[in-house]
């Protein structure tokens, strides 16, 4: 029984963790707004216009970094979910459960972002391809995640039970992604998917991976402000 | 153990058949639903002839869906639930052999009756096999894991409708390979793959989701 | 922006004001919470 056994769960405690995530919080915030102008002017100005597909393509600085974000929130989700189940500790539930409106935040504009991009390129508002498809069932789990906890009036099942289906979710997830992908080629055959960026230009690269961690610092943010006000709720 | 799961799968079947009108109106609703999307969408052969494959499957995943709020709700409701947690059998065992009383009763008539759906949209007669065996491997799955939302939505408000949003996003790989089994036979070419990615499912959940079920069980019933 | 205005600026409004509802909503609920501190 040493002190270094005890200090994993020196920031489990909710009343140690409150003050720590609004110091994160404010950090990440700050970062997050400095790396999404950065990230802005590089897609909106810097890069160069598209061969193909003209200015339009530019929704890509937002489209591909949320969809991201939005698997990676996912699994980050999974993760406090059986450290929760694991080690009874509320605050890895808190924490996600903190995490799942950002991520099904993150998941609509996925879609949303995708639709504005497939219109002018393909022609459709709606194009099911293997990536969109998957989104939208990304998607669905977020709010059955979101659902199931919200219909439980017992605080501790309600955490327990939406990590289990987190759980169950993120062990899915690469299955339903793959037999998409096998349908999507199936039913399209040869046709170039949507989200096929043209040949990358090195700007467009660097554009990209400053809102992916924008967003990222972003999500960090936002998800600690939550748990914040998770805490203090459930005292 | 074995013995314990024998008695729990002959103890639902004779509860079903007790119950004979419940199981009927799930196995009439996949009939019913079924024959709904030739009056939605028109009954020209070669219309329904490409979509018999995602239809029926469609209306199997939700027949069976529709189904599993029985599966623990009768035992939750006159405490029989309580006595199998407590029992010395592994919880995982108690919850595969209810799993499988519930797709004998649920899942393996949907089999048999697809041909006759399949007769309905002139489907050729060499692809029978084809949709029965993808039915046969893909029903056990779809058991397997909405047992897992029966269990975490167990006594809920919202029941049945948080269960289908729960479970019908799981199911979406099974519905892939099983309609996309008889798709490719359709056109002529080996279902292997989609087949046997179906029965690696069947392996898969087999072997988790029963101590899934039963970890959701314990979180419900605590 | 080579007349795909329309999609580009859909696109990039929408996603930055459903962030800013998505920060508006958890300013206020931070305020409730921290109000009713018992």
């Amino acid at each position: 029984m040493t002190a270094q056994s005890v200090k994993w769960f020196w920031y489990a405690s909710p009343q140690t963790f409150y003050p720590v995530a609004g110091v994160i919080a404010r950090w990440c915030g700050a970062a997050a707004a400095v790396l999404c102008a950065a990230g802005l002017y590089i897609g909106l100005f810097v890069a160069p216009t598209d061969a193909q597909q003209g200015e339009a393509y530019r929704i890509i600085f937002i489209h591909v970094p949320a969809a991201w974000m939005s698997m990676f929130i996912y699994v980050v989700m999974a993760f406090w979910a059986a450290i929760g189940l694991a080690f009874n500790t509320r605050l890895s539930h808190m924490m996600a459960s903190a995490l799942a409106p950002t991520g099904a935040l993150f998941t609509f504009i996925a879609l949303w972002t995708g639709s504005f991009w497939g219109k002018p390129t393909w022609g459709t508002w709606w194009v099911w391809d293997a990536r969109l498809t998957s989104e939208l069932i990304l998607l669905f789990l977020y709010f059955g995640f979101m659902a199931l906890q919200a219909a439980i009036d017992d605080r501790r099942r309600a955490e327990r039970a939406g990590a289990l289906l987190a759980i169950v979710g993120v062990v899915n997830v690469p299955i339903i992604y793959y037999s998409v992908q096998w349908w999507n080629t199936l039913h399209q055959g040869a046709s170039v998917s949507l989200t096929r960026a043209p040949s990358m230009a090195a700007t467009m690269l660097t554009g990209m991976l400053v809102m992916a961690l924008a967003f990222w610092m972003y999500s960090i943010a936002v998800t600690l402000l939550r748990v914040r006000c998770l805490i203090l709720e459930n005292r | 153990m074995l013995e314990a799961a024998r008695c729990i799968v002959v103890r639902d079947l004779l509860v079903a058949w007790r119950r004979r009108s419940d199981v009927a109106t799930a196995l009439l609703f996949f009939v019913i639903v079924t024959s709904l999307f030739p009056l939605g969408i028109g009954a020209e052969p070669e219309l329904l002839r490409s979509i018999a494959p995602g239809v029926i499957w469609v209306a199997a995943l939700l027949s069976c869906m529709l189904s599993l709020g029985r599966l623990f709700a009768a035992d939750h409701a006159d405490g029989t639930l309580e006595q199998l947690l407590l029992s010395s059998e592994p919880l995982g065992v108690i919850a595969a052999a209810k799993a499988l009383a519930h797709w004998l009763v649920s899942g393996l008539p949907l089999v048999l009756i697809a041909p006759l759906i399949a007769l309905q949209y002139d489907l050729p007669a060499p692809l029978y096999p084809v949709l029965a065996l993808s039915l046969l491997l893909g029903t056990p799955v779809l058991s397997l894991i909405g047992a897992i939302g029966a269990a975490l939505t167990l006594g809920l408000r919202g029941g049945g409708v948080l269960l289908s949003l729960l479970v019908l996003p799981l199911y979406v790989p099974v519905l892939i390979m099983g309609a996309g089994s008889v798709d490719m036979a359709a056109a002529g070419l080996a279902p292997d793959g989609q087949l046997l990615l179906l029965a690696a499912l069947l392996i898969v959940a087999a072997a988790f989701a029963p101590w899934a079920i039963a970890a959701a069980l314990r979180i419900s019933m605590e | 922006m080579g007349g795909y205005g329309l999609y580009v600026w859909g696109a990039y409004g929408v996603t930055f004001l459903l962030i800013g509802v998505e920060i508006a909503l958890l300013v206020n609920r931070s305020r409730k919470c921290s109000e009713t501190k018992t």
